[in-house]
């Protein structure tokens, strides 16, 4: 689960700049999720095909990520239809489904689903390493770039230690149940947890001040945008201002 | 639970991000650069502790402890969950980039809350002030994200309400599950590392 299947591969998208990448996909996700015509997210639509075909993945496994996370979205589009109030188009019983909550629905899956393609496709080809040194590129705070950095190598190391404590309550024939004694056991095994966190995360700054932190990281590499980057971005920064001229109209 | 892409308005977005954009620099601001390791690997405990599913008769709800992140990190507790989040969007696309204003404020702020209600609990030191406070940490950070969401819905539109209302009462069976995991959490912290909880014995 906490692998990042997308991260590796050898494509056009892949080998984009980090820093555009998360421009690209903030913007388009600003278009997208403020707009409310329908031809804004058909060309929307077309940059996802395009940066798809681009990232050179497998298509299969994309559309069963995008099913995953869409049990909320169908959620609120099986209800919407029927709650938003507008013209009626049918009844069944005390149900109606109206004209308006139809379209409310329709525009709310498509808007949802493209973005999170596009996340995919933009972000998640990255790793989450280079994300943070681009975002550090990008002048975000750098607290916030170390806490990303720290808590993403941790929460492996962290998650081996709960499935080693896992692996220990169910050996002394421990099963989940619903009852007081099934969330007390939780209860205690997150504590240790936190606990076995603590004591590591004072164990690891110690080491680090050992080896001369001093609270700050040296950047050594530095991005290079290359004509490939350049040539890319502008076309895509025109087609978004195109989406976002189309977009709100 | 986090809204996705593409549901909200934009007023209610804009506010949720400028709402993040603030707590999370008085959070950083209480950060010192020393302890950002420390911070960080509590917040990966927490990011782990969310994907722990607890049963829940015949289906399972996974835990969330914002009122006991909160308790432990006070206002930090804005860059740490916007951060989790931030993580949960890229690696499996739980949540959104546009709504990662509001999903952080929803789960953030009833932390913070959380934290100057329950603190002079704490301080107390007596066992049923401790399972006091793990009780209302939980109340208050469950109850109060799944009123944010609902009211977030509804603001975007009424067309909503019902939705609303269906992520009200979903929450209240994991406020009962939290409230008692809670309180066990701080009992067992307070014996044996009460400085995690900021408190000395």
């Amino acid at each position: 689960m906490l692998q990042e299947p997308f991260a590796n591969g050898n494509s056009f998208i892949h080998n984009l700049d980090p820093r555009i990448r998360i421009l690209f996909a903030f913007f388009f996700a600003i278009i997208v999720a403020t707009t409310w015509h329908l031809s804004a997210l058909l060309w929307a639509f077309f940059f996802v095909v395009v940066v798809f075909v681009l990232t050179k993945l497998n298509m299969r496994d994309i559309l069963k990520r995008i099913l995953v996370v869409n049990t909320f979205i169908v959620l609120l589009v099986i209800i919407l239809p029927f709650s938003y109030p507008g013209q009626v188009i049918y009844a069944l019983g005390p149900l109606t489904l109206t004209k308006q909550g139809f379209f409310y629905a329709l525009y709310i899956f498509l808007k949802s689903n493209l973005i999170l393609t596009c996340v995919i496709l933009l972000l998640s080809t990255t790793s989450i390493f280079s994300l943070a040194h681009a975002l550090h590129h990008l002048h975000v705070p750098s607290k916030l770039v170390q806490l990303i950095f720290f808590t993403f190598r941790y929460i492996h190391v962290i998650y081996r230690q709960y499935q080693k404590l896992m692996r220990a309550v169910k050996l002394r024939c421990f099963t989940p149940k619903t009852n007081i004694y099934t969330y007390k056991t939780y209860a205690y095994l997150v504590a240790s947890l936190l606990i076995k966190s603590y004591d590591r995360s004072e164990r690891v700054y110690k080491a680090m001040v050992c080896r001369g932190f001093q609270g700050t990281f040296p950047v050594f590499r530095h991005f290079k945008m290359t004509t490939k980057d350049r040539l890319l971005s502008m076309a895509a920064t025109i087609y978004l201002l195109f989406l976002a001229i189309l977009a709100w109209k | 639970m986090h809204i996705s892409d593409g549901i909200l308005s934009v007023p209610v977005l804009v506010t949720g991000a400028i709402l993040t954009a603030g707590g999370t620099a008085l959070g950083l601001k209480r950060l010192r650069h020393e302890t950002v390791p420390q911070t960080a690997i509590l917040s990966s405990a927490f990011f782990v502790a969310s994907l722990i599913h607890v049963p829940l008769g015949p289906s399972s709800v996974h835990l969330i402890l914002n009122g006991l992140a909160g308790i432990i990190l006070g206002w930090i507790t804005f860059p740490a969950l916007l951060i989790a989040l931030f993580l949960q969007t890229i690696l499996f696309q739980f949540g959104g980039l546009t709504t990662l204003g509001v999903n952080t404020f929803n789960m953030a702020f009833p932390g913070v809350i959380a934290y100057f209600i329950c603190h002079p609990l704490l301080k107390i030191g007596k066992p049923h002030s401790i399972t006091l406070a793990g009780i209302l940490a939980a109340v208050i950070g469950i109850s109060l994200a799944g009123l944010f969401v609902a009211l977030e819905l509804v603001f975007t539109g009424q067309g909503f309400i019902p939705v609303a209302k269906l992520v009200l009462v979903a929450h209240v069976p994991v406020i009962i599950i939290e409230a008692i995991i809670t309180a066990v959490i701080l009992n067992f912290l307070h014996k044996a590392k009460p400085e995690i909880l900021g408190v000395d014995k």
